[in-house]
């Protein structure tokens, strides 16, 4: 037996093709609200208006967007100007640019100066397909979690881009939202609560041996996971949408509860959630471990179902890693 | 319009200034010399003259803003804006060391009245158009100053931040650069040509004046020229001597991150470096001698 929470949708393990939205969309749809609800929210794009998702507040606010060119250096550094002068700036391109070109600006003058401009990463992951590794941020969750200041954000479908997106308008310093280009499932619903910072727990099965902790919409092949497991073995599933500040305290307890954790993202495993959760445990309440994620490799063109597949991120990567860490346990 | 006196009075602060920053260099044991004497008349001229500002309120929401893109050369920074009553002179002395508000590069948040922080170049134009364009959307009427250095002319940042300020016509900011042609490799036109300077700015639709960085009048004017300019960002590329006021060392790009008493030896021993480069300052490289015999 296991319950679906509150936070999911009903169909979840579903997931019909028509019913798919990609994560950028819901940054989109927040930005628009953003701009009826706070004049002080302006938005700062690199020459990627309508992949970015920026083109409809372009349309309604022209005067609160900005365009930048291919500049992502000067992207950060002038969006640090503006929320210097109080200004709640998003910048926005592809997370391989920014905050892959520009780290040290976003370094200087954001962090280190703590003002509030978010950077929003688009296109991260594998998933973004036949654009190839050069377009493939694997790394940007570890580029922004070393930050300090900065809390870093992956949502794991459109609908919590969205509440990020809120979230990280009226979060008071540097926020790092991640987002995917592809349609990915919806898993979560209008209802469902978003607080930045804690996480939440999406499945969990009676007296579960191992939990997952999943960010991003590969969230969707974590369940999907625990659902083929079912009759095998009890699992808890949980959203990591914030990677920082992390929910050290859930998931202490979570792992307490479980035994062992394997983590998943569409990263790489050096820096990104796995390392994250590694920390925590292996400082408080050390569990065997496996990571679901890109092993020092870059990506390339495909597709992104195939993609997923290729780097071991598919459903039963996941069943396999949890039966791994299981035994891993038993020894 | 600047009266005599007035230059007088703010060309003998910047001599102060140098003198203090000897003093904060020598305490410290590390930092830049060069760059920071040859700055002194013209943040002098900002401290004392050009900038709307008061220093017992540095948070004033409508103070002018003056960004330093340059960080290395904060000691003059903070000399200044000791001398103009934002701390007390004492405290320069605590220059880059541990739990001091005045970090080697500055920092916006250690210290009130910085506005930004700065150090790796390239990013300070960015930030100075950034706030000169946020300040404009709210229709507001204080200036935003940029000082930057001629090494950072090297960076693709600056370029991006000019083109970015020209484009969207940031009259509302003004720009100085340090033309003090070294950087700590060497001469700048040895490292990596940035002549033609003034083209390049005007290119990128920049209004360009160039000055005698040790001419307080002049440095006032440009800035006063600048302010009467409504279609472009201006920049004053203020030609100024590395190192100025110590004969020994002025246009020797080795004093670039060299403090007294670390610098290169073959004028003046290490161990005098800091006595010699303070008695030149207090008497004017040798013209005053009565007061201090």
């Amino acid at each position: 037996m296991f319950v679906v929470t509150a936070h999911t949708r009903e169909n979840v393990l579903l997931s019909p093709a028509g019913d798919r939205l990609a994560t950028r969309d819901g940054f989109g749809r927040a930005l628009l609200e953003l701009g009826e609800k706070n004049k002080q929210v302006i938005v700062l794009c690199a020459d990627l208006a309508e992949s970015t998702r920026v083109l409809a507040f372009k349309e309604k606010f022209p005067e609160r967007y900005v365009e930048m060119g291919v500049a992502e250096q000067n992207l950060a550094a002038v969006a640090a100007g503006m929320a210097n002068y109080g200004k709640i700036p998003f910048i926005t391109s592809y997370a391989a640019f920014s905050p892959g070109r520009n780290n040290e600006q976003i370094r200087t003058t954001i962090s280190l100066n703590n003002v509030p401009v978010k950077i929003a990463g688009m296109h991260a992951g594998v998933s973004v397909g036949p654009d190839g590794a050069t377009h493939q941020a694997l790394e940007d969750l570890a580029l922004m979690r070393v930050q300090p200041n900065m809390a870093v954000i992956s949502p794991c479908d459109a609908e919590e881009a969205y509440k990020a997106t809120l979230a990280a308008a009226n979060h008071p310093g540097p926020v790092y939202l991640r987002f995917g280009r592809e349609k990915t499932p919806q898993i979560t619903t209008p209802e469902s609560t978003f607080e930045l910072g804690k996480m939440q727990l999406v499945w969990v099965g009676e007296s579960p041996q191992v939990a997952l902790f999943a960010t991003g919409p590969l969230l969707h092949n974590a369940l999907l996971a625990a659902k083929q497991l079912e009759g095998e073995m009890s699992v808890s599933v949980t959203n990591v949408h914030t990677i920082k500040p992390l929910d050290a305290k859930a998931i202490v307890a979570a792992a307490q509860s479980a035994g062992a954790v394997v983590t998943i993202e569409e990263h790489q495993v050096a820096g990104g959630l796995g390392s994250a959760v590694a920390e925590v445990l292996a400082a408080t309440y050390p569990v065997p471990m496996e990571f679901v994620g890109v092993h020092d490799q870059f990506g390339q063109s495909g597709e992104m179902v195939e993609l997923i597949e290729h780097y071991k991120m598919g459903v039963q990567h996941i069943v396999d890693a949890v039966r791994a860490v299981q035994k891993r346990k038993n020894i | 319009m600047l009266s005599q006196q007035k230059e007088k009075e703010i060309a003998l602060v910047a001599n102060r200034i140098r003198e203090t920053i000897i003093e904060m260099l020598v305490a410290a044991g590390s930092g830049h010399t060069a760059g920071p004497l040859g700055m002194a008349d013209i943040f002098a001229a900002f401290y004392f003259d050009i900038l709307k500002h008061d220093p017992h309120n540095p948070v004033w929401a409508e103070r002018d803003r003056l960004m330093l893109s340059n960080g290395h050369i904060v000691p003059v920074r903070y000399a200044a804006m000791a001398h103009a009553g934002y701390f007390p002179i004492e405290e320069c002395l605590t220059l880059r060391k541990f739990g001091s508000r005045l970090q080697g590069h500055p920092e916006r948040l250690r210290l009130p009245g910085l506005e930004t922080t700065s150090g790796p170049l390239g990013s300070g134009l960015s930030q100075a158009a950034g706030y000169a364009y946020a300040a404009r959307m709210d229709s507001q009427t204080f200036r935003t100053y940029c000082v930057m250095s001629d090494g950072e002319q090297d960076a693709g940042n600056t370029w991006e931040a000019a083109m970015f300020a020209g484009n969207n016509k940031l009259a509302n900011l003004t720009a100085v650069i340090d033309r003090n042609n070294i950087q700590i490799n060497g001469m700048t036109e040895d490292i990596m040509p940035l002549e033609n300077l003034r083209a390049k700015y005007e290119a990128f639709n920049w209004h360009v004046l160039e000055v005698d960085g040790h001419n307080i009048r002049a440095v006032v004017d440009a800035v006063d020229e600048a302010k009467a300019i409504f279609e472009k960002p201006t920049v004053i590329i203020a030609h100024t001597i590395p190192g100025k006021g110590i004969k020994e060392i002025e246009f020797d790009y080795r004093w670039h991150g060299s403090p007294p008493g670390k610098g290169p030896t073959d004028k003046i021993p290490a161990d005098k470096q800091s006595s010699v480069f303070l008695q030149e300052l207090r008497t004017l490289q040798g013209t005053i001698t009565s007061e201090h015999e």
